[in-house]
C-alpha cells in the first residue's frame, strides 16, 4: 500500500517535472538544429543533423551582435550587482545598527515603495535618465535599478538577527563603526550578501521593459533587449533564435544550479518577511 | 506583507546601541557623528533620484503637455487625466482597451497562481528522496527572463511548427489551434505560460509557509481523528493565512503589470486585444513621445492597484474576525 502511494507520487511528480523541463530541453535541442529540420512538421524531437547553424549564425553577426550584447549584459549585471551590494550593505548597516535623526522616516520611505509596482515610475525616470545625459548608454541598465528598496531591506532584517555581542567584542578593542561593519559584520553576512548578490544579478540579466526603451544603438543592447530585434530579423528560424535564447538562459542556468540554495532562501524569505 | 511592519515595529522596541558617550567635537565612543549619514548616502542618493524622486515628479509630468521632442511644456492641470475619460478623445479607447486586456489577464491568471503552486507545495512538504531536485525543477522556468521565456514559447505555440500543436496532433486531437493569434487562444496561451514560468516561485513562498507551521498542531488534528481534508482546512489554510495575503497581493501586482508575455508571444493580437496597460504607457510616452498623458496614465492606474491591494488587505482581516 504504502509502496505503491509512493510510485504514485513519484509518478505525478516526474510528470510535473516534464511540463516545466520539456519546454527548455526543445529549446537546446531546437537550437541544435538545421533551418530545414527545424520547419519538418510533425517535428522531430532529435537534430538531425547535429548542426551548429543556429550558433554560426548569432557568432558572424555584424547587424545582430549577438556575442557583443552577451558581454554587455555581463558587465552590466556585474556592476549593478557591485552597486546594490555597497549601497545596501553600507545602509543596512546605518538602519539596523545606528541610532541617528531620520532613522524611522528613513526605514517607512524605503519600506513604503516596496508596495509600489516598479512600472508606475518608468516615465519619470526615462525622464530623468535623459536629463543626466544616460539614455542609450551602459550607466542607465546598471544604476537607477539599484535604488530597489529589496536589498536594504533583506540586508538589515539579516543584521538585526545577527547577536550584538559579537560586535561588543570590538567596541572594547577601540573599533570604530567602519573597523565593525567592515571586520566584524560582513564577514558574517556572507551568507545574505552571496543570496542579495545572486538575486541582483538575475533580475538585471533578465531585466526586459527598461533596456528595450532606454537603449538604442544596436552595439549597446543587453541580450533581453537584443533577443527581441533578434526574433523580428529572423521570425521563424528557429535554430537561429533558440541559439540566442540559450545564450541567454545558460550564465543564469549555471548560477542557479551553484546557488540554488541561495536563491530559494531569498525568495522563501522575501514571502516570509516582506 | 502584516509581518514587515510587525518585525519591524517589534525590533523599533530595542534601540540599537547608541554611538557612546558624546566627546569634544561632536565626536563618539565609536565615530563622528556624521558616521550614519555617511553609511546612509550612497543608498540614498541613489534612492531619492530613482526612487522616491520620480513618485512627485511623475505626477508633475501628467500635468502637463510633455512631448519629449518639444522644448515647452505647458501646464495643463488635470487635462490628461480628463482625456482618459472622456469617449470624444483619441486615447479613450486604446487605454480601455489595454485596461481591459489587464483586467482580463490578472482576474484569469491569479486564481490559477494562487491554487497551483499551493497544491505542488503540498506535494513537496514531505521529506522524500528527490525532493531537492524536484523543487528545483519547479523553480527553474523563473530564473530565466522574460525574453527567453517569450521566445520560447513563441516558437512553442507556432500554429504550424510549434511542439505544442504537433504533441495534439499526435494524440489525434486537432492540430491547427491558433494559439498565439486568435483569441481566446491567445488569452489560453498568456496565462498558461505565466502559470508555467511563475509558479515555482509563489511555491517555494508557500514551501516556507507550510514548514512554519508546528507539527504538533497537525498531531493533535490527528488525535482528534481529524482526516486529510479537515486537516488542510483546519490546520493547514489557518497557519498560511499570512504567506497566502503575500503571495495574492503581489501576485496581482505582478500579474496586473504584465508586459513581455503579449509583447513577445501574442505581439498584441488579434489586433490590439491583448496589448496590456504597462505596454500602452511605455508606448505612449516613449515611442510617441508623449510623457504627459503616459504619466497620468501611470497615476491613474497605481492608484487603481492600490485600491485592489486596500480590498485585498480589508477581506482577508474581516475573515479573520
Amino acid at each position: 500500500m504504502t509502496s505503491l502511494r509512493r510510485g504514485v507520487r513519484y509518478a505525478v511528480l516526474l510528470l510535473i517535472t516534464a511540463v516545466f523541463v520539456t519546454p527548455l530541453v526543445w529549446m537546446l535541442l531546437t537550437s541544435l538544429k538545421t533551418y530545414d529540420n527545424a520547419q519538418q512538421d510533425p517535428p522531430s524531437w532529435l537534430p538531425n543533423p547535429f548542426s551548429t547553424y543556429g550558433y554560426d549564425q548569432i557568432v558572424n553577426n555584424t547587424a545582430n551582435p549577438v556575442l557583443r550584447w552577451f558581454g554587455n549584459s555581463l558587465l552590466a549585471a556585474s556592476l549593478h550587482t557591485l552597486l546594490v551590494l555597497v549601497t545596501a550593505s553600507m545602509a543596512a548597516y546605518a538602519l539596523a545598527r545606528l541610532r541617528f535623526r531620520g532613522r524611522k522616516l528613513s526605514f517607512a520611505l524605503i519600506v513604503g515603495t516596496l508596495f509600489l509596482p516598479p512600472t508606475s515610475l518608468i516615465i519619470p525616470n526615462f525622464v530623468i535618465a535623459e536629463r543626466l545625459g544616460w539614455i542609450d548608454t551602459l550607466t542607465v541598465v546598471v544604476v537607477p535599478g539599484a535604488a530597489s528598496a529589496f536589498g536594504v531591506f533583506f540586508l538589515r532584517q539579516f543584521f538585526l538577527s545577527i547577536p550584538q555581542e559579537l560586535e561588543e567584542a570590538a567596541v572594547l578593542d577601540g573599533a570604530n563603526h567602519w573597523q565593525i561593519f567592515f571586520q566584524v559584520l560582513l564577514p558574517l553576512s556572507k551568507p545574505a550578501l552571496a543570496t542579495l548578490a545572486v538575486l541582483s544579478f538575475l533580475t538585471n540579466w533578465n531585466d526586459f521593459l527598461w533596456p528595450v526603451y532606454v537603449l538604442f544603438s544596436p552595439e549597446r543592447l543587453t541580450l533581453p533587449a537584443g533577443l527581441g530585434l533578434l526574433q523580428g530579423a529572423y521570425v521563424t528560424d528557429y535554430p537561429v533564435i533558440m541559439a540566442g535564447a540559450v545564450l541567454a538562459s545558460v550564465p543564469v542556468l549555471i548560477l542557479f544550479v551553484l546557488a540554488q540554495r541561495h536563491i530559494i532562501q531569498g525568495v522563501s524569505r522575501s514571502g516570509l518577511k516582506g | 506583507m502584516a509581518d514587515v511592519i510587525e518585525v519591524g515595529a517589534a525590533r523599533e522596541g530595542a534601540p540599537p546601541p547608541a554611538g557612546g558617550r558624546p566627546r569634544r567635537g561632536g565626536a563618539t565612543e565609536r565615530g563622528h557623528r556624521a558616521t550614519p549619514y555617511l553609511f546612509l548616502a550612497p543608498y540614498l542618493v541613489l534612492f531619492g533620484a530613482f526612487g522616491l524622486a520620480p513618485i512627485l515628479f511623475g505626477v508633475w509630468i501628467s500635468l502637463h503637455q510633455w512631448d519629449l521632442q518639444l522644448p515647452n511644456r505647458p501646464f495643463t492641470g488635470l487635462a490628461n487625466y480628463k482625456d482618459l475619460f472622456s469617449s470624444d478623445s483619441a486615447i479613450y479607447g486604446d487605454w480601455w482597451s489595454s485596461i481591459r486586456a489587464t483586467g482580463l489577464f490578472t482576474v484569469l491568471s491569479v486564481p490559477l497562481l494562487v491554487v497551483v503552486p499551493l497544491g505542488l507545495a503540498l506535494l513537496l512538504n514531505r521529506s522524500f528522496p528527490g525532493r531537492t531536485f524536484f523543487r528545483a525543477a519547479f523553480f527553474a522556468p523563473y530564473v530565466l527572463g522574460v525574453a527567453v521565456i517569450g521566445l520560447l514559447w513563441r516558437f512553442l505555440l507556432d500554429a504550424n511548427l510549434g511542439l505544442v500543436n504537433g504533441l495534439l496532433g499526435a494524440v489525434g486531437l486537432p492540430a491547427d489551434t491558433p494559439w498565439v493569434t486568435d483569441v481566446p487562444w491567445a488569452w489560453v496561451s498568456l496565462v498558461g505560460v505565466t502559470v508555467w514560468w511563475t509558479c515555482g516561485f509563489n511555491a517555494v513562498i508557500y514551501l516556507a509557509g507550510l514548514q512554519d507551521i508546528p507539527a504538533e498542531l497537525y498531531e493533535a488534528a490527528r488525535m482528534d481523528g481529524a482526516n486529510g481534508w479537515a486537516r488542510f482546512r483546519h490546520v493547514t489554510l489557518p497557519g498560511l493565512r499570512p504567506v497566502l495575503l503575500f503571495v495574492l497581493t503581489t501576485t496581482i501586482l505582478a500579474s496586473a503589470n504584465v508586459f513581455g508575455q503579449s509583447f513577445l508571444i501574442t505581439q498584441g493580437a488579434p489586433g490590439e486585444q491583448t496589448r496590456t496597460v504597462v505596454w500602452r504607457i511605455v508606448d505612449e510616452g516613449l515611442r510617441d513621445y508623449d510623457a504627459g498623458r503616459a504619466a497620468a496614465m501611470s497615476v491613474l492606474f497605481a492608484l487603481m492597484l492600490a485600491v485592489v491591494s486596500i480590498v485585498n488587505f480589508r477581506l482577508f482581516r474581516y475573515r479573520e474576525d
